[in-house]
């Protein structure tokens, strides 16, 4: 082995801080390099070893982020070994069926698979010249999600929940039961890298995965939540090698699961403050939308390669807030978001999706004729106008009494309950997106086919055979003054700040 | 000049020994010679901001000034590629390391091994100046190629080249060994000269009839789009790059994602060239770096695509450059900023980021060439306000450098109202300087119209506000009746639709008819709801109807069709108003 020639040793640190350890003087180490910290052990036996990576350099001193806990390094007497090798992970199709720590060591008392490829953990960028354009429908047997906003193979969408609310329920039921329509089951595999995940949370996940009977197509990256935060960091990026890895060299659908965004961007916080960054919205750094981008945007597809992989992360919004930099920088770079609602929580609706803030940027990729059925866009389109003016005249009748409201208004009041109880909140079954469709049909049958203007008059005549579509009736003057009314105040909302 | 490494911090490097630098200078770092440029300067210590990943750097690696500012390469073979923020090819780059994007790469950005014809169009003795036409290069599935003599360039011919010539080589040699050659770099940071800008009373004409007609901009101006979620700003681009007046459009997607870029690089080259029947990619040119692609590469890029823009604009092209987005360009100066240990400004910007981006859309603009011809950018920027507020720096700073705002409304596009510009929140202050053009071009009283047009939305709206809180039963036939008409307005007029051939492009003169008929209508109509007639008979003789598919009229019928129209309304007003 060469590595003893790089190899360096330093007898004793600088100082310790938070996660931090600083070797003064900065021998030659490299950015991002694995650094072994040894302890000193009892009456002179070797002691205990914790890891750490290189995040920045300077003559004065080296900057050590320490992956483990750093109780107990007594910094003048550790021994510090430069590795000389940025982190690397063994990667295996051997790993399904595997439970790993953070840092992609065995949890499961198994020796460690052999490695097939030692890739950077960092990742690298896909060249945009070859990512090929997601296009294929994921069937995730969830109505809000299939019908209204649909997954492709590729997409990295995230599930904003708040705390207390399933979002975990939500991740678990659609990592043991999606599937792709025409595909085998065995091309498919998940990866699940739980963040400072309580044993509450893992447990559950672990269950689910084992009852569904999918945990041996299933790898799992574990940091709990007494784990060091800062191994966190490495947590996403060895699982999304390890899912590149199945993805592209051996071609399998991978589904990767990453929960908690917000315990991971914690961390990210903590080390950038121990290092007296200056710190950016909430004491976020100022790179967290770029260090965020090197996580999300490994999923995707690539030409010519069979394998694909597609991106579900957990992510709870601090005080339910949409707002907040964790969610907004996520949105930016997420290609559209499922938003858990606490209200529809209360009312027992199970997933306890809300559809209007929710969007799934490239269903319009994997959605349609020839991917899942003429009528899906359509349908899709209608029932999110109608629930959407059915929540207005929720808030209406909150104010004006629902015995003062006309019968247009009652019926999309009843509507959006019937919507809200019987396509959303379908508990843990399996849908088929037709059953889905169909379901779409039942509930939007209470209208007049006028009422369904974003329907085609072909479609509609189809579904409700010849005659009942009719000749649209001249629109009256009422209802344009209703629209516009809707129109300006959307326009009003907008201008905001525009001088 | 060489260096070492004494910090690396982030996408930071700070080297000593690197004396005499200059500001913006390219630096070579590390053994794997990535590419960076100085941006700070502090006695022998330089700070570089690294185009590349720096993870595996060590300190006392070298650092080799390479003693020219970062640079684009100017010369045949831009249209139609597709590059990254500092200009390496991105295809070539694939073809050679593979699927993901390695380190240390370097490729140049226009293809040596491609074999191009000149053809000169000087003769030795003839004198050149700067700006001037001396041949034109052409290949094989290429667009022909006029080739200027860089700016400072100016001499005497000694000889010329014919035939067959590689782009570094030179095609016309000057007196006093000086030569012209098909390539020619320019550092992006500096614009490109002209011999003087032109005022700004050209309209960029976008063939979308809510922009040209209500908020215009000059050819040469600057337009901001605002666009959160969903809000259609994808539709409008490609409306744009497909129909707008530009003969070359310079797409810059910044920071944005891989997956959407994936889309853009996959309709480009199948969206057809409405003007010459070929792909829409030979008159495009792609700069792009993903979020996830090297932080520094993606603040550089916008000045590598606005350097590409300039190229044609100074052979007197109108250049469309559009920008998406400028928030991940702002994002990107701030991440730096903050590495550099800077004081932030508003929301941890830095201080200087209004300065950067007025300066940087200063580079748009109408202009005499130095060739002697007339070029104009028109640039195009995309913003992403995060959570929809606009009151956020970027958007704020953007508003002040650039002379017109189209907001966008997901609301609109919700409706499939598109393109879903929002009337009430956009604004162009170049309108007033436009208007000549338009009365002159389109038609007179054009502006006259078009202000009647903008109260009657403005009426809407107020009634609108009326009517929720009353009811529309309490309103008078003669208010139903504008809240009608505007309804025309809105979906007959402002909205268009990209799908119909007819309808997906429209020239100001259709415009203008179009809006003269609307209005004429409102107006006559109005006669006759104040001489008695009920408005319900109005509404029911079938001209409203016609009214709103008036677009899908091809623009050569539409003066015929106007008279016909307008000669039914005036004989079914009349029968009416005799009942």
């Amino acid at each position: 082995m060469t590595t003893d020639l790089v190899t360096r040793r330093v007898r004793g640190a600088g100082a310790l801080a938070g996660p931090l350890l600083f070797l003064e003087g900065g021998p030659r180490a490299r950015l991002g390099e694995v650094v072994r910290i040894a302890l000193p052990g009892e009456h002179g036996a070797p002691g205990e070893e914790r890891q750490g990576q290189v995040i920045a350099m300077s003559r004065e001193r080296i900057a050590i982020q320490v992956l483990e806990e750093t109780r107990g390094i007594p910094p003048a007497r550790a021994v510090v070994t430069l590795t000389g090798e940025v982190a690397r992970l063994g990667v295996s199709r051997a790993m399904l069926g595997r439970i790993l720590d953070g840092m992609g060591r065995p949890a499961d008392g198994l020796p460690p698979p052999i490695a097939e490829a030692r890739p950077f953990i960092a990742g690298a960028a896909i060249n945009v010249a070859r990512r090929e354009k997601p296009s294929e429908f994921i069937e995730t047997g969830v109505s809000a999600i299939d019908g209204l906003n649909t997954l492709v193979r590729g997409q990295k969408l995230p599930i904003f929940s708040c705390a207390g609310l399933p979002a975990g329920r939500l991740a678990a039921q659609i990592a043991c039961q999606a599937r792709v329509r025409g595909a085998g089951a065995e091309a498919f595999a998940v990866v699940f890298a739980a963040m400072g995940a309580p044993f509450r949370e893992h447990h559950a996940f672990l269950e689910a995965f084992r009852t569904a009977g999918v945990l041996d197509r299933t790898v799992v990256f574990l940091n709990r939540a007494d784990d060091p935060p800062i191994e966190r960091l490495m947590t996403p990026r060895c699982a999304l090698t390890c899912a590149e890895h199945l993805a592209f060299r051996h071609g399998l659908h991978v589904l990767a699961i990453l929960t908690d965004v917000t315990s991971y961007c914690e961390a990210l916080r903590e080390v950038a403050l121990a290092r007296d960054e200056v710190p950016g919205r909430r004491g976020y750094p100022g790179y967290m939308y770029t260090d965020l981008a090197t996580l999300f945007e490994r999923a995707g597809r690539i030409r010519g390669r069979p394998g694909s992989l597609t991106q579900l992360s957990v992510l709870t919004m601090p005080d339910d807030d949409l707002t907040h930099p964790i969610p907004d920088l996520t949105g930016y770079i997420t290609e559209g978001q499922i938003v858990l609602s606490r209200e529809l929580d209360r009312r027992g609706v199970q997933p306890p999706i809300d559809v209007l803030p929710s969007l799934s940027r490239l269903m319009g990729l994997g959605a349609g004729p020839g991917k899942t059925r003429e009528d899906h866009r359509p349908v899709a389109d209608q029932l999110y106008a109608l629930y959407a003016r059915g929540r207005d005249v929720r808030r209406m009748a909150a104010i004006v009494g629902a015995a003062n409201l006309g019968d247009e208004e009652k019926r999309l009041l009843a509507f959006a309950e019937r919507f809200e109880a019987e396509l959303v909140g379908q508990g843990g079954a399996f849908r088929t997106i037709e059953e889905t469709l169909e379901l779409g049909w039942r509930l939007l049958g209470d209208f007049p086919p006028s009422a369904l203007t974003r329907i085609p008059e072909a479609l509609l005549r189809a579904r409700r055979g010849a005659g009942a579509a009719g000749p649209p009736p001249a629109e009256a003057p009422g209802a344009a003054v209703l629209r516009a009314g809707a129109d300006a105040g959307a326009a009003g909302g907008e201008g905001r700040g525009a001088p | 000049m060489s260096g070492r490494i004494v910090q690396v911090a982030g996408p930071t490097v700070v080297a000593e020994g690197l004396g005499g630098a200059a500001l913006n200078e390219v630096v070579r770092v590390g053994q794997d010679r990535l590419l960076g440029e100085v941006i700070r300067i502090d006695g022998d210590l330089v700070t570089v901001q690294v185009y590349e990943e720096t993870a595996g750097l060590a300190l006392g690696e070298p650092a080799e000034g390479m003693g020219a500012p970062l640079a684009a390469e100017l010369g045949p073979g831009l249209l139609g590629a597709i590059f990254d923020g500092v200009q390496r090819p991105l295809p070539e780059l694939a073809a050679r390391e593979g699927d993901f994007l390695g380190r240390g790469a370097t490729l140049p950005a226009l293809d040596r091994a491609r074999a191009w014809e000149f053809e000169p169009a000087v003769r030795p003795g003839d004198a050149v100046a700067p700006g001037s036409r001396v041949g034109t290069a052409r290949a094989a599935g290429a667009p022909e190629h006029p080739v200027h003599a860089p700016p400072g360039t100016a001499g005497r011919v000694a000889a010329v080249r014919s035939g067959g010539i590689g782009l570094e080589e030179p095609a016309v040699t000057l007196e006093g060994a000086r030569s012209i050659a098909l390539l020619e770099r320019w550092p992006v940071r500096r614009p490109r000269p002209v011999r003087r800008r032109l005022a700004p009373d050209v309209p960029f004409l976008t063939g979308q009839r809510v922009l040209d007609c209500f908020f215009p901009v000059s050819a040469g101006g600057t337009a901001v789009v605002p666009g959160g979620f969903g809000t259609g700003k994808t539709v409008l681009e490609q409306s744009l790059a497909k129909w707008a007046a530009a003969d070359v459009v310079v797409y810059v997607g910044c920071g944005e994602r891989g997956n959407e870029m994936a889309e853009v690089l996959d309709e480009f080259p199948r969206l057809e060239d409405p003007r010459t029947g070929g792909p829409l990619l030979d008159r495009t040119v792609l700069v792009v770096n993903t979020s996830n692609m090297p932080v520094a590469a993606r603040e550089a890029s916008i000045y590598t695509g606005c350097t590409i823009a300039e190229y044609f604009r100074d052979m007197g092209r109108s250049v469309a450059l559009m920008i998406d987005s400028t928030s991940r360009w702002a994002e990107a100066l701030r991440e730096i900023a903050a590495r550099l240990e800077e004081m932030p400004g508003e929301e941890g910007y830095p201080t200087y980021l209004a300065s950067r981006l007025a300066r940087f859309y200063e580079r748009a603009g109408r202009a005499e060439t130095l060739g002697g011809g007339e070029g104009a950018v028109t640039m195009v920027g995309a913003i992403s306000p995060p959570g929809g507020d606009l009151s956020e720096p970027v958007t704020q700073c953007s508003l002040r450098a650039t002379g017109a705002l189209w907001a966008l409304s997901a609301d609109l596009a919700h409706r499939r109202h598109f393109p879903a510009v929002d009337w009430t929140a956009s604004f162009s202050l170049e309108a007033e300087q436009l208007a000549a053009w338009f009365e002159r071009e389109a038609g007179s009283g054009y502006g006259a119209l078009r202000d009647e047009a903008v109260r009657l939305l403005q009426r809407e709206r107020e009634l609108a506000e009326v009517a929720e809180l009353v009811g529309t039963e309490s309103l008078q036939d003669a208010e139903r009746l504008v809240l009608e008409s505007a309804r025309l307005l809105r979906e007959g007029f402002l909205r268009q639709s990209a799908l119909d051939p007819a309808d997906a492009s429209c020239p100001p003169g259709k415009a203008f008819e179009m809006l003269r008929l609307l209005l004429e209508w409102h107006r006559r109509a109005s006669a006759a709801v104040g001489g008695g007639v009920p408005l319900r008979a109005i509404l029911e003789t079938g001209v409203p109807a016609k009214l709103l598919r008036l677009g899908q009229i091809p623009w050569q019928d539409i003066r015929r069709a106007g008279e016909a129209l307008r000669a039914e309304v005036a004989d079914a007003l009349g029968r009416l108003e005799v009942e």
